[in-house]
């Protein structure tokens, strides 16, 4: 499957950009994105400088806010590494908007040339280590959410599923209005609450009666969002990132 | 909580609205999908559309001269309005000279957005709709929730009890076909009586001074034929160069609009009656309003807000939209497109909060007909809300608290200092358990999130990945 | 009024943008490479599809199938234009035929007979100046012999099409026939009967335009 930008070769060496998010809430799903392209001989480096891509300031208008973080992102990444991003919403903010919100830095070269650099994980995984997952796991049935970002921006949705159907005891299936957003939206959660309830409160209805046992997505924020609507009224499901969930189901003893 | 969060609030929780929303959305979604089946061919069609729609702004100025040059020619008579008052008052004048009392329209968001229903009935002069879901709303005075759909918030028992109500002779019926039989009934009387006519305009053709409308009813036609004076209005961005770029334009409006393949009829005015031509209007008058469109055009980046062709895909896509519908916006335009263009003609100060009323989810832009890119023109308006130094946009940096920025501000202190970063995360994950239950909006239908017990920079370290 | 047409000008022109070209105008869409039997098929699949009528038949005899067909349908009279193209071989298969529907005419503006055409008409006839193929659609340039009104108010409108001027799409018409340099005071494509799905998205048929569309389709 060919994917719609140019992928480099296999290379030695990776940046890994973990997000806030996954750092505060979900370490174990960046620490599972690094492992699970360690394991396929690549070198995984994570500079300690790095903290958020910016995004929430950007989506607020803050953009001077939004651009001071962004510029002390770039950076952290300064050869010329692939630098891999476990989220589709921050890898679509730095691939697709930091060319516009650096539009008139000094710096703006170094910023296209940092967005040409930036995968998404599963983008990363299928098309430039052409992984190949081996399901140690038992038969579970999947739900897969793709964040808007993932589907829209990084255009990474069939990348989330080629991944999972490569699970041999793994059955996919898809939630009704699996297109339609979630409700998270970042600060849109709390600006307008009863709307993304009403959004979330769908997007969880589709889940359940997907018959699904675990639910998995490419963003953390949508997991966030989702589950935590379903644990609060109950029918609550595990729930991972897609790479802690492809560690589980391929982990091997002597895997680190 | 303030009007407009009571506008929202009151359509969430209304399940008739919730339900004839999500239905027509859907249905509409649907009949798209199967009219764009080849979704290369439909990739090709928007990118021509949209260069189009974009070299006839660039060559705005020019094409409009060129049109009212044409339309002159023709024997349209063309007129230029700069504001909304101005564009009522070339209607107003019109309609006196003929002592006309009476005026019949087709369906118009132009007209919408002039009030010119209002403005002529407090001056003793009747404005009917008969495009049928305008007929059926103005029944009962409420504005068009769609703007291709107006009446798109109503089920059927409602339309057949507004019916018996305004016209109890007329036997009460659901039936769909008999409401619509009803109501050819009644607007075949007004239409054979009305003395003036008024219409939108779906393009206007510079080279040959064309008007060009759209539609299935029947009405539109019936408004620029039978009365003896037609008067059709427009904002100044609806020309189009050259008849030449009409059938690709038409080829992307009407299925992203409805999903048919064409619209019933499709309408090309250049002239009223000719010597020797048995019917038609004896006068056609074209008015072009501006209305903050001129301030939009010199944008480099909301320019293409002016691109717009009215199709409502945008909203027909919208998650939000199709769980509050159009009234809440409280705009003339709702959905999408409305959020980023409304706000720019009546200002930040009154609509900032439209841009955002959106998750930035990217539904409407991947479906916008002419590649308008709306998640980006949202996100510019929110910039152009909250900035410190005000931009072009009317009430720029309205938005602006000194509560917010000072949030951002510390916000972005924590992300530029690493080291500090780090501390306040590492405080975090040892001070977990004291996260509390209740974090204002987010919690009340949502478990709080707990930080993890270490963060990811601190396994990182641990496992060996932070350095080369 | 000229003070508004100034101020919109000037500030157009003063402060244009420079606009990034999107893809280049030039481009042309392809036309579909049909021939005459597709074309047939794929205008007569997409007409019917919405409910009107279309009855394919020879150039010698469509005038009696006309005739057969008025006087089935009940029809109590037939507008027409006798200094139309379709005026001589329509009164010639009507003959004098009393069972046929009365054949009607005005020479006069449509003033002077409205509440004739608005409430008594029946059924309306006219030509066709083309076709579209790819989106069943009729294209008529009403003259001074068939206005406008007969193919918009009486609830039928029958139309007469030759083959041979179907089209594969609009802009093969429109590159062919020449229309940027100029068109009538009013010209037309009718892809079907009046309807509208204003109500729950349900579709109606024959809402203000004619309830029924029957076109003649000749070769």
């Amino acid at each position: 499957m060919t994917g719609n930008r140019d992928y480099p070769q296999r290379p030695a060496k990776v940046y890994f950009f973990g997000t806030c998010l996954i750092d505060l809430f979900y370490p174990e799903a960046g620490i599972a994105g690094m492992q699970l392209i360690r394991r396929e001989g690549v070198e995984v480096i994570f500079p300690q400088n790095q903290t958020c891509c910016g995004q929430p300031a950007w989506n607020s208008g803050y953009r001077e806010e939004a651009l001071e973080v962004a510029w002390r992102q770039i950076q952290c990444f300064p050869k010329a590494y692939p630098i891999v991003v476990p989220s589709g919403s921050c890898a679509g903010m730095m691939r697709c908007h930091y060319p516009e919100l650096f539009g008139a830095h000094s710096q703006q070269k170094k910023a296209l040339e940092f967005a040409e650099r930036v995968f998404e994980l599963t983008e990363f995984l299928v098309h430039v280590l052409q992984i190949e997952l081996k399901d140690l796991g038992e038969p579970l049935r999947v739900a897969l959410h793709t964040s808007c970002s993932a589907r829209r921006e990084m255009a990474v949705s069939e990348e989330h599923k080629t991944l999972l159907r490569q699970l041999q005891r793994v059955e996919l299936v898809e939630p009704e209005r699996t297109e339609e957003c979630c409700g998270f939206g970042g600060t849109f959660s709390v600006k307008h609450p009863d709307v993304s309830l009403a959004m979330v409160k769908d997007k969880a209805d589709a889940i359940s009666r997907s018959g699904a046992e675990r639910l998995v997505s490419g963003d953390c924020g949508c997991l966030m969002n989702i589950n935590g609507h379903m644990a609060r009224r109950g029918d609550g499901i595990p729930n991972q990132h897609i790479a802690s969930f492809l560690w589980e189901r391929t982990r091997r003893p002597d895997d680190e | 909580m303030s009007d407009f969060h009571r506008g929202v609030d009151n359509a969430l929780k209304d399940p008739q609205i919730r339900k004839n929303f999500r239905h027509a959305m859907d249905g509409l979604m649907a009949k798209r999908k199967v009219a764009f089946a080849d979704t290369r061919a439909l990739e090709q069609l928007r990118r021509l559309s949209a260069g189009i729609r974009s070299n006839a702004l660039y060559h705005l100025p020019e094409l409009l001269q060129q049109l009212e040059d044409n339309c002159l020619r023709n024997g349209i008579q063309v007129h230029w309005a700069e504001s909304i008052a101005e564009a009522n008052g070339i209607v107003l004048e019109i309609m006196r000279r003929h002592r006309a009392k009476q005026l019949i329209k087709g369906k118009s968001m132009v007209s919408e957005e002039m009030g010119l229903n209002a403005f002529l009935e407090a001056r003793g002069i009747e404005c009917l709709e008969a495009d049928l879901g305008e007929f059926i709303i103005q029944l009962v005075g409420e504005p068009p929730s769609h703007i291709i759909a107006p009446a798109i918030h109503k089920n059927r028992q409602q339309v057949a009890r507004i019916f018996k109500q305004k016209f109890p002779d007329i036997p009460y019926t659901e039936d769909i076909d008999e409401l619509t039989r009803n109501a050819r009934g009644i607007l075949r009387d007004k239409f054979y009586q009305a003395p003036v006519g008024l219409s939108g305009v779906n393009f206007a053709v510079a080279e040959t001074g064309t008007l060009c409308l759209v539609e299935n009813e029947g009405n539109g036609r019936m408004c620029t034929t039978i009365p003896p004076v037609h008067i059709a209005v427009t904002g100044i961005e609806k020309v189009v160069a050259r008849m030449s770029e009409i059938p690709p334009l038409l080829e992307v409006l009407v299925p992203s609009a409805t999903g048919q393949p064409i619209t019933t009829y499709f309408n090309m005015i250049s002239s009223p009656r000719k010597p020797g031509e048995k019917d038609g209007p004896r006068e056609v008058h074209l008015l072009l309003l501006d209305n903050g469109r001129s301030r939009i055009y010199q944008d480099p980046e909301l320019i293409a807000t002016l691109r717009c062709i009215r199709c409502g895909a945008c909203m027909n896509h919208c998650p939000i939209y199709v769980r509050i519908g159009g009234h809440p916006y409280t705009t003339t335009i709702p959905g999408p497109i409305g959020s980023v263009l409304e706000p720019q003609k009546l200002g930040l100060d009154k609509l900032g909060i439209l841009p955002t009323l959106s998750t930035l989810c990217g539904a409407c832009g991947e479906v916008c007909p002419v590649r308008i890119p709306l998640p980006k023109l949202l996100n510019r308006l929110r910039y152009e809300g909250v900035r410190e130094q005000p931009g072009g946009t009317p009430g720029s940096g309205a938005l602006r608290s000194r509560r917010d920025a000072l949030v951002w501000k510390l916000w972005s202190s924590i992300h530029s200092r690493p080291a500090f970063y780090r501390f306040v995360s590492k405080a975090a994950t040892r001070l977990r358990r004291l996260t509390p239950g209740r974090l204002g909006p987010w919690t009340r239908a949502r478990t709080a999130p707990r930080p993890a017990a270490r963060s990811l920079h601190e396994l990182a370290r641990q496992q060996g990945f932070d350095h080369e | 009024m000229s003070n508004a047409r100034t101020t919109i000008l000037s500030r157009l022109t003063s402060t244009r943008p420079d606009l990034p070209q999107e893809q280049p105008v030039q481009s042309e869409q392809e036309i579909p490479a049909w021939d005459l039997d597709q074309r047939i098929e794929k205008f007569s699949s997409r007409l019917r599809s919405v409910r009107a009528d279309v009855i394919v038949a020879e150039h010698e005899i469509w005038p009696e199938k006309l005739a057969t067909l008025a006087r089935q349908r009940g029809f109590e009279n037939l507008l027409y234009a006798p200094h139309g193209p379709l005026g001589g071989q329509i009164e010639k298969a009507w003959g004098d035929n009393p069972s046929l529907p009365r054949l009607i005419s005005h020479q006069k503006e449509i003033e002077a007979w409205k509440e004739e055409l608005f409430f008594q008409i029946d059924a309306a006839i006219t030509s066709t100046r083309a076709g579209i193929a790819e989106t069943g659609s009729l294209v008529l340039w009403p003259t001074v012999d068939e206005p406008r009104s007969y193919s918009l108010v009486p609830p039928v409108h029958i139309a007469v099409l030759d083959a041979k001027d179907l089209y594969a799409s609009f802009a093969e018409l429109i590159k062919i026939e020449g229309w940027r340099r100029g068109l009538p005071s009013n010209a037309l494509l009718i892809s079907g009967p009046s309807k509208t799905a204003d109500i729950e998205q349900t579709l109606a048929y024959g809402v203000h335009g004619p309830i029924e569309l029957i076109v003649f389709l000749l070769r």
